[in-house]
């Protein structure tokens, strides 16, 4: 192996297993920053020794044991000052409780517990509800997904200082905080597993809203996303919305070869190519939702998401879509999050199921809304209702408004083109 | 990226000889692990060619050769999907994956990489390719 390959190999490894070696120094040092400072430096260990000696056979464990170490050392280090400081002060009763503390021992016994319970208290302390959204992403990208400081920049077309800045501040935030390095109980659990949640499917909605000409970190971050939730669904089989996650997100990705055109211009759902849908993403979406189901998680805010899309993926032409069935679930989901939005996409779906007239009144409800201000969506789906209704040059109107909310380059265009073809009937067709 | 690891056909495995309690739980070691590093997408095991059969194309008459066929190296005995972030990150799984046929056993995978969408440059090749595929169904 060149000296670059192994490089390349030494990098491979450290994203497998950097996420599993930070959690597990972070249960012994309790403190996730510097957890990560010690598995880093585990890291540049690796980078000198394996060149010239090559890969251990076992890489992960080789950089486990030598993070672990200095982390040991470490704690050892703190103890001594600790002592001395004591001595100082001829606290003898307190030198004498602090004899010899045997971290080996203490530790030993810790590192039998499973390597999983370690992974999941990461991702809970940098999922924290005491950090911004932006900290628990970025912290999530990179303590869990292992992602440098500048991948995560470019996904997020941010300069790498400010990445670095928010991390930084993220790990002082949880170290001040003395956050304990663990699962929340039961009475938190769903409202913490609800943060985590939503900072993987937000990773996900950031790369799904990646164009073209886009660093190549954007989309990449619809995978990693998908293989967060797959790892946290793993991690916690019984936790019916970690799969209703994952199923909402494999079907999603499933569609992501149709979703834009050969020029990269985004089409929409029911105009996509359904034979460019992903079968195996489908296939793991369902049996993700299926899975969710039976755990009694049905009515979930992902999983009602995830039967949503598992509807338009059951339907191999657009025309046999089953409308009536997306409207029970737009009904149901509006029960557990109603919303502006939801309520505008269930006015789509009456629209489609009970003709646009109905599905009209809807929207037209919403039109005070304050939420939906600037939202393209709305003059977008009352265009389209109204020009399903022959209502032509209101529909134009609406169109043009849309495409000047959008701050879309490629939807502007797809919008004015719209406006274009309703003001222009016989040439649209 | 995606890519599969291809286990090739061996005597014992064309012969239908079950795989060892060791081996199984060595496959089993293996692949909980990349379930729980997300990175699984799919994998079986194949049945002897004994059970397949081909098709072969001539000019314009079709032909089918039921199994089982002699290249026992070229056939393949089993497949596993992953989707990884690199091509070195698949190369570190293939390097931990379990003797294919038992410890000390001959034997040999083979790794290749799927093709995406995202390979093939926009342009009207890909959307007559996209074409294919939709009169195909």
């Amino acid at each position: 192996m060149t000296r670059e390959a192994t490089h390349r190999a030494i990098e491979a490894v450290w994203r497998i297993e950097s996420a599993k070696v930070i959690a597990h120094v972070a249960r012994i040092v309790r403190d996730v920053g510097l957890a990560e400072e010690l598995a880093q430096d585990a890291l540049v260990a690796a980078l000198e020794h394996w060149p010239d000696e090559g890969l251990p056979n076992n890489p992960g464990a080789w950089l486990m044991a030598t993070a672990k170490n200095r982390a040991l050392d470490r704690l050892r280090q703190d103890a001594l000052h600790a002592r001395k400081h004591e001595e100082l002060g001829h606290d003898l009763d307190a030198l004498q409780a602090h004899v010899e503390p045997d971290f080996v021992d203490a530790l030993a016994e810790a590192s039998e517990d499973d390597i999983g319970d370690d992974l999941l208290r990461l991702i809970f302390t940098a999922c924290h509800p005491l950090l911004s959204t932006d900290a628990r992403v970025a912290l999530t990208l990179r303590l869990i997904g292992g992602l440098t400081t500048d991948e995560i920049a470019r996904a997020f077309l941010a300069p790498e200082k400010t990445i670095a800045q928010r991390i930084v501040r993220a790990k002082r935030t949880l170290t001040e905080a003395r956050v304990p390095f663990e699962v929340p109980r039961a009475a938190e659990l769903p409202q913490r597993l609800g943060s985590v949640l939503e900072v993987i499917y937000l990773v996900f909605n950031e790369g799904y809203s990646a164009t073209a000409g886009d660093d190549w970190m954007r989309p990449a971050l619809c995978a990693e996303a998908l293989r967060l939730g797959r790892v946290v669904a793993e991690l916690m089989p019984d936790e019916s919305e970690a799969l209703g996650l994952v199923a909402l997100m494999e079907i999603q990705a499933s569609r992501t070869n149709a979703r834009v055109d050969a020029e990269g211009r985004p089409v929409l759902l029911m105009d996509q190519d359904r034979s460019c849908w992903a079968p195996l993403l489908i296939r793991r979406g369902f049996a993700a939702l299926a899975r969710a189901e039976a755990l009694g998680g049905a009515r979930g805010l992902y999983a009602l998401q995830a039967a949503l899309a598992a509807c338009h993926a059951r339907a191999h032409q657009a025309e046999q879509t089953d409308w009536a069935q997306i409207v029970a679930l737009y009904d149901a989901l509006a029960q557990v999050a109603n919303s502006p939005v939801v309520e505008l996409n269930r006015a789509v779906a009456v629209g489609m199921a009970f003709g646009p007239e109905a599905g009209l009144e809807i929207v037209d409800a919403l039109a005070a809304e304050p939420a939906l201000a600037n939202y393209h969506w709305l003059p977008s789906v009352r265009g389209d209702l109204l020009a399903k209704l022959g209502r032509l040059e209101e529909a134009r109107a609406e169109f043009e408004r849309a495409a000047e909310m959008t701050r879309n380059a490629r939807e502007r265009e797809l919008l004015t083109a719209r406006a274009h073809a309703v003001a222009n009937p016989t040439r649209a067709r | 990226m995606r890519f599969m690891i291809i286990v090739k056909a061996t005597p014992d495995s064309e012969a239908g000889v079950m795989p060892e309690e060791s081996l199984m739980a060595a496959m089993a070691g293996y692949h909980e692990e990349l379930v729980k590093a997300g990175v699984l997408l799919d994998g079986a095991g194949l049945q002897p060619s004994a059970k397949g059969w081909r098709v072969r194309y001539r000019a314009d008459r079709r032909s089918v050769i039921e199994g089982p066929f002699a290249e026992t190296k070229e056939l393949i005995a089993g497949y596993t999907l992953i989707q990884v972030r690199s091509r070195e990150e698949a190369m570190e799984w293939a390097r931990r994956f379990p003797a294919p046929m038992g410890e000390g056993v001959d034997a040999e995978i083979e790794v290749r990489q799927l093709y995406e969408m995202a390979d093939f440059a926009p342009g009207e090749a890909v959307d007559r390719f996209r074409d294919l595929e939709a009169n195909r169904r």
